[in-house]
């Protein structure tokens, strides 16, 4: 069985795409709202991870 | 007197006979987007598979640990028993995981931690898609 090694990017990044595509899915009832809701919970997670990133780097000096 | 405010009760909606649903939800939990296939939502069954056996699939390669029922304080008790719980709803890719041999140590490391975690979102992905099926099979959801 192959092994990988990502960074916390990668992997935070491949984790944010999986759940965003199916929290998008089981959510709302049309396709519109689907994308616009999966793709809102993309940018979240995005934000998170540079924001939370960022204050954690600041923060260890 | 402060005015009273009367509370209709609303009539309950008759629950949805198991058979109508049993069905798709074994499916789903069995095979991810399975449910969704049955019922002929296949674009959104792809998109359920591929998202949750990729992220299983993730997991393993970053050698991420399986969950097993262990008892010990509250902290152990619920994180084993919700991790195990949560890797079981992957259904047939921890079963096969499971029967091939797979078992990663707990290591120390970023790399089989965020493993660790996606075989467990993996399986919590699985159950809102299970929960999908089943709102599909009641009428509630197209």
């Amino acid at each position: 069985m192959p092994k990988i090694s990502l960074s916390h990017f990668e992997a935070a990044f491949l984790f944010a795409l999986f759940t965003s595509v199916v929290m998008g899915i089981t959510s709302k009832k049309t396709d519109k709202e689907r994308l616009h809701y999966g793709a809102y919970c993309f940018g979240c997670f995005i934000f998170a991870l540079f924001s939370i990133g960022w204050l954690m780097r600041l923060g260890h000096g | 007197m402060a005015a009273q405010t009367e509370t209709v009760a609303s009539p309950k909606e008759p629950a949805a006979p198991i058979s109508v649903w049993i069905g798709p939800v074994i499916a789903a939990w069995m095979i991810p987007g399975g449910g969704h296939f049955l019922q002929k939502r296949t674009g959104r069954g792809a998109l359920i598979f591929a998202s949750v056996t990729l992220m299983f699939l993730f997991g393993m390669f970053m050698r991420g640990m399986m969950f097993t029922p262990e008892k010990g304080d509250i902290l152990t008790t619920l994180i084993n028993y919700g991790g195990f719980v949560c890797d079981i709803a992957n259904g047939v890719l921890y079963f096969a995981a499971s029967m091939f041999g797979y078992n990663a140590p707990d290591l120390p490391g970023a790399v089989h931690d965020y493993g660790t975690k996606f075989l467990v979102t993996a399986g919590l992905l699985n159950i809102l898609a299970m929960v999908d099926s089943f709102e599909i099979a009641t009428g509630k959801k197209d």
